[in-house]
């Protein structure tokens, strides 16, 4: 697979946040987060519930507002008020939890809609990318069906396709097989491999620790609206410095 | 008493109540008056096929165009109700509060009368086009309320999921929410549908020329015309060949939807 990223300067981070708070009315639920991802890197987020994992991510492409600090996506303030966030958006892939599909459009649909009314693409054009992209999951063949006729491990695998389609430089994942029934969470984990594997920047926030083991090239532990500790996957995972960490991962391994 | 033969009896007691009911009702009805007042065949002769070329037809054009216009206002409304800007939500407040307050009749009377005084305009069609003009506007508050609960019916997950793949927010709530939103509100919608058939009957209020009656007009007149009851019976029965098919088809969508979900 060929990815366009030689515009960037060498060296500019694919994501890099700095000093980022969070409130939320009076609960400060990010306090002060330093944190980057490089570009073609895999870096996996755990921690408690309500730890902030989710907010953090979402405030990566702005779905939840930053209440001071920067981000920069690609060396770009996104908070910048001079910037087309929707264009940014467009090139950082989103993949929820709960899939959110559009219900009431086909999977093919789906996956065209955005290419068309955003990317400005031909019809056939759309249709050709979502293709190969419907097939890069395993569900080729699947173009005319609902996403209510689905299963959630191939609802959640055509939201993949979905972000795939906009030809995206980076993927963020919200805890992406949590709402799945066991026997699928192998089926997504795969594709998100095959991702990694293709050299896409990802920023992961997962319970999956084998997965963080073996794609991951960092694990970041989050507690409280701090990052308590980070660093090289399977290092931090056998050998956890902080005794949060230690205490977290006692419990979920 | 052993208590199943106690039930059996209270129960052949009311039937024994409502079949005296129903022979006395015989009895003491006059059944010949009754046919020639409320169903006189040649009455019935004389009012078609005006009932359905006039009655019929305006009541139906003027349903949907107050329908159609009170929509078209309500998709305008229910955005503005949700509009991160306070006086475009205080705008459609208002207009929501104002009209779902009033009796469609008053309004009605307020398009057909005062207005025209009170500003020296004068609503295209006429008087009929001013009471039109009423129920497109009663209507709009009521679909309005209808629509913007729809709309926040739909998952906030549908809305980020388009606005992170880049859609603008316009994109979005064209797109993906007000299409997801009508499907959740058909069945009210159409409720409201049936109700503004039955409210086009106060347009009789404002007068209209011959050909511009609906069915409730049309068939006062032909009450006095013909000192006779009969038009009564007939426009009941046409509103209910109207409206009977759409409140079961309204049924039959409630529990489909309610299977679905
Ligand atoms: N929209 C919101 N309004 C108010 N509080 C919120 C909102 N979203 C999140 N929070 C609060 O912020 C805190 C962090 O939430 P967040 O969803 O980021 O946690 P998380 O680490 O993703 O947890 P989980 O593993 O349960 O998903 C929680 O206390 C939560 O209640
Ligand atoms: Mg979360």
């Amino acid at each position: 697979m060929t990815r366009v990223t030689s515009t960037l300067p060498a060296g500019t981070r694919a994501i890099e946040v700095r000093d980022l708070h969070k409130y939320f009315g009076d609960n400060e639920v990010l306090k002060g987060i330093d944190f980057h991802v490089d570009q073609g890197q895999v870096v996996c987020v755990i921690g408690p519930s309500g730890s902030g994992k989710s907010t953090l991510l979402r405030c990566v492409n702005r779905l939840e507002e930053p209440t001071s600090g920067t981000i920069l996506v690609e060396g770009v303030d996104i908070c910048d008020p001079e910037v087309d966030l929707d264009e940014i958006r467009s090139r950082i892939g989103m993949v929820f939890q709960s899939f959110n599909l559009f219900p009431h459009l086909s999977v093919m649909r789906n996956l065209t809609i955005a290419q068309q009314r955003v990317r400005r693409r031909s019809k056939d054009e759309a249709v050709e990318i979502a293709r190969n992209n419907l097939a890069k999951v395993g569900l080729a063949g699947k173009e005319d069906a609902y996403p209510a006729h689905l299963s959630g491990g191939q609802q959640q695998r055509v939201a993949i396709a979905r972000a795939l389609s906009m030809d995206p430089d980076m993927m963020l994942f919200d805890e992406p097989t949590s709402a799945l029934d066991p026997e699928l969470v192998g089926d997504v984990l795969g594709v998100m491999r095959d991702l990694a594997a293709d050299g896409m920047t990802m920023m992961v926030v997962t319970h999956e620790m084998g997965f963080a083991r073996e794609v991951g090239d960092k694990l970041v532990f989050m507690d409280g609206g701090v990052i308590v500790e980070e660093g090289d996957p399977r290092e931090v995972l056998a050998n956890p410095q902080h005794s949060r960490t230690q205490g977290f991962l006692s419990k979920v391994l | 008493m052993k208590k199943s033969t106690r039930r059996r009896l209270v129960r052949g007691l009311l039937y024994a109540v409502l079949v005296g009911a129903v022979v006395l009702l015989a009895l003491i009805a006059d059944w010949e008056a009754i046919r020639q007042n409320f169903l006189s065949g040649e009455v019935m002769g004389e009012l078609w096929p005006e009932v359905l070329t006039v009655g019929v037809k305006n009541t139906v054009i003027y349903t949907v165009i107050a329908f159609a216009g009170g929509l078209a206002l309500a998709i305008v409304l229910a955005l503005m109700k949700l509009s991160p800007i306070a006086p475009y939500r205080w705008i459609a407040t208002a207009w929501i509060e104002f009209f779902r307050g009033l009796p469609a009749l008053v309004v009605i009377l307020a398009f057909g009368f005062a207005v025209p005084i009170a500003f020296s305009w004068r609503p295209p069609g006429g008087s009929v086009g001013a009471g039109v003009l009423a129920l497109v506007i009663v209507s709009s508050a009521y679909i309005a309320e209808t629509l913007r609960a729809g709309i926040q019916a739909v998952p906030k997950g549908q809305f980020e999921a388009a606005r992170s793949l880049g859609m603008t927010s316009g994109r979005t709530t064209f797109s993906i929410v007000l299409p997801q939103a009508f499907r959740i509100v058909i069945p009210p919608l159409t409720n409201e549908f049936v109700l503004l058939i039955k409210d086009t009957s106060l347009l009789f209020v404002i007068g209209a020329a011959i050909d511009e009656r609906e069915l409730t007009t049309f068939s006062r007149d032909a009450l006095t015309q013909y000192a006779n009851s009969t038009p009564l019976i007939v426009a009941a029965a046409a509103y209910l060949i109207i409206t009977l098919p759409l409140t079961r088809l309204v049924a039959r969508l409630e529990r489909r939807q309610q299977k679905a979900r």
